[in-house]
């Protein structure tokens, strides 16, 4: 037996740097580092367990969908333990929405062959959280997502879900698609052999032909949806701050009484 | 008039505040029809129709309990297909979200996923939307199929507008692919009798300050003399202090309510991506170059131990 993990990852902009937008109202990539999603490195943690745990035979590939930089966010995931990478790069890609991006993830992963995808709950910039799911309706597999525990046995995958209201059990039959929290458990770092491995491991480079996806279908051109306007939030015009001298909870609740919340 | 689609969302027939919150936004665009599912989906038909729901399409199932996002998918599809609506407006929950997303997919539409706020545009609904932790506010539009949109809670205030509300039966055939996902077992979150985090009007919130498990009954005691939902920043839920369904920030939930404090929280943007778009903004830390300090509207620098119950006094009494 043998299980195909592919797990999706995503380079974005550092959320410490100043992130803004560019003149068509698409994310600034040249003015801020980019790094791997930091709740992708769940993702890569949950598969490298999965493969840890599993008497089969499990091969894990990275897939990203990105520019050229969008390959340190591969390199990270290669050196925490994946076995494989593919990069899908075309300039017609420039602006794509979820729904054009959930299109060529799918055909990049039937491409490359699954019985299983992993994913982060959501990405740190747009944060939406439903590529997952978009993902596994292109794909017409069940959806097991938002895990905080995850496992993989004799052809199920099953783990737990906690929302708001209550936790949840879930199993599904592979292929799936799973995605993880922030809970599922810490990353591991990559160690010094699994960076100097990585440098040696495989990177695909892919592009829209080679997914048969036509340049139309994807971009800001494809877009289902379209930025009209951005505009940088008004900076909080300064607060009033006290020093606690016996009598900050007073003045505190002075304040609050005032606003009428009280 | 146009209709509008809105996703209930309730629990056994008791509909949560954020759906009540869309049917006033839906008004803006056309004449709100609510699709409730599952068990109670009737019930909740005199709350949707006070608040303006023309009419309450139900359909009961235990599939929708019982099996994972796809069931309520499927409904939806069967009642835009039924409706023809101009808009399809859902809840930004986790759960909603994947919901809508799944539909925008099935029915060849665009989607837009934690607005906080919508009107009417020249060629439909234009949402507004904050992004890059609430430095930047956006207005999209969907540009192809029928817009489906989720609404973050607290983006409009509930307003009573009595419709007719009339139930009618949703009739739904499930794929197998409905039944894909299982869910095996269930356990209801206990109830802490507090305001749910997303939803409420004041929100206090611990973080590394607190130190310790033990110590967030004073952020608790805080909260309830103010019937608030108490919150937690990563630091606090990552030491095991607080549940991570508390947690305020990137990774856990995201509030914007009316008040939010702030106690031994030092700001980091992981955190202020989750609160920056509260209402009034108060701090208690120790540390006065706290990044949290350049958020608030008020500001105490102390020992959150001496300052936060000296404030839940003060609100007791002036609360008498």
């Amino acid at each position: 037996m043998s299980l195909r993990i592919v797990v999706t990852v995503k380079y974005v902009p550092d959320a410490t740097g100043d992130r803004h937008f560019a003149d068509d109202l698409t994310v600034d990539r040249d003015d801020v580092d980019g790094l791997l999603s930091e709740l992708d490195e769940y993702a890569v943690e949950q598969a490298l367990q999965i493969s840890e745990n599993s008497d089969d035979d499990v091969e894990i590939t990275v897939l990203t969908v990105g520019p050229e930089d969008a390959k340190d966010a591969l390199r990270k995931a290669l050196s925490m333990g994946a076995d494989k990478a593919i990069h899908v790069e075309d300039d017609d890609l420039h602006g794509t929405d979820a729904i054009g991006t959930s299109l060529v993830l799918a055909k990049a992963i039937e491409k490359a062959g699954f019985d299983l995808v992993v994913s982060g709950m959501a990405s740190t910039d747009g944060t939406a959280g439903i590529v997952p799911a978009l993902v596994a309706e292109r794909l017409g597999v069940p959806q097991v997502t938002l895990l905080s525990e995850v496992a993989v046995e004799g052809g199920t995958v099953s783990g737990r879900r906690d929302g708001d209201a209550a936790s949840e059990q879930l199993e599904a039959s592979l292929p799936a698609v799973v995605s993880v929290t922030d809970q599922s458990g810490e990353a591991r770092y990559p160690s010094f052999k699994g960076i100097m491995a990585a440098k040696k491991k495989p990177v695909e480079s892919w592009d829209l032909s080679d997914l048969g996806i036509e340049a139309e279908e994807v971009g800001l051109e494809g877009a289902w949806t379209k930025v009209e306007s951005a505009a940088e939030r008004p900076a909080r015009t300064a607060g009033t701050i006290v020093k606690d001298e016996g009598e900050g909870g007073k003045q505190l609740a002075e304040y609050l009484a005032g606003q009428k919340f009280i | 008039m146009a209709e509008v689609l809105v996703y209930v969302d309730h629990v056994d027939g008791a509909v949560r505040k954020p759906t009540l919150e869309l049917l006033t936004l839906a008004r803006r665009i056309g004449e709100p029809v609510a699709v409730a599912l599952g068990s109670g989906a009737a019930g909740t038909a005199a709350v949707l129709a006070e608040h303006g729901a023309t009419r309450v399409l139900t359909h009961e199932a235990a599939d929708y309990a019982d099996y994972l996002v796809v069931p309520k998918v499927e409904a939806l599809e069967a009642a835009v297909a039924a409706v023809s609506p101009v808009a399809v407006l859902v809840p930004s929950s986790a759960e909603a979200k994947e919901v809508a997303a799944r539909l925008a997919l099935r029915i060849g539409s665009g989607i837009i996923t934690d607005a906080v706020d919508l009107e009417a545009g020249d060629s439909g609904p234009v949402a507004t939307q904050s992004v890059f932790a609430a430095s930047f506010t956006t207005k999209s539009v969907v540009v192809k199929g029928t817009p489906v949109i989720t609404v973050k809670p607290n983006s409009a205030a509930v307003e009573p507008a009595a419709a007719a509300g009339a139930v009618e039966a949703l009739d739904v055939a499930f794929s197998e692919k409905a039944h894909g996902t299982k869910v095996t077992a269930r356990t209801a979150r206990e109830s802490t009798g507090r305001p749910e985090l997303t939803e409420a009007a004041i929100v206090v919130s611990g973080g590394r300050g607190v130190n310790g498990a033990e110590n967030f009954s004073v952020i608790e005691a805080l909260a309830d003399s103010l019937g608030a939902a108490v919150g937690a920043s990563r630091a606090a839920v990552d030491a095991g202090w607080y549940p991570h369904s508390n947690q305020v920030g990137q990774t856990g939930k995201s509030v914007s309510p009316q008040l939010y404090i702030a106690s031994g929280i030092s700001g980091a943007i992981q955190h202020r991506a989750g609160m920056q778009t509260s209402k009034t903004i108060v701090a208690i830390n120790k540390d006065p170059e706290a990044p949290i300090f350049d958020l608030v509207d008020y500001g105490v620098v102390g020992d959150l131990f001496d300052v936060v119950p000296q404030l839940t006094e003060e609100v007791k009494t002036r609360k008498g």
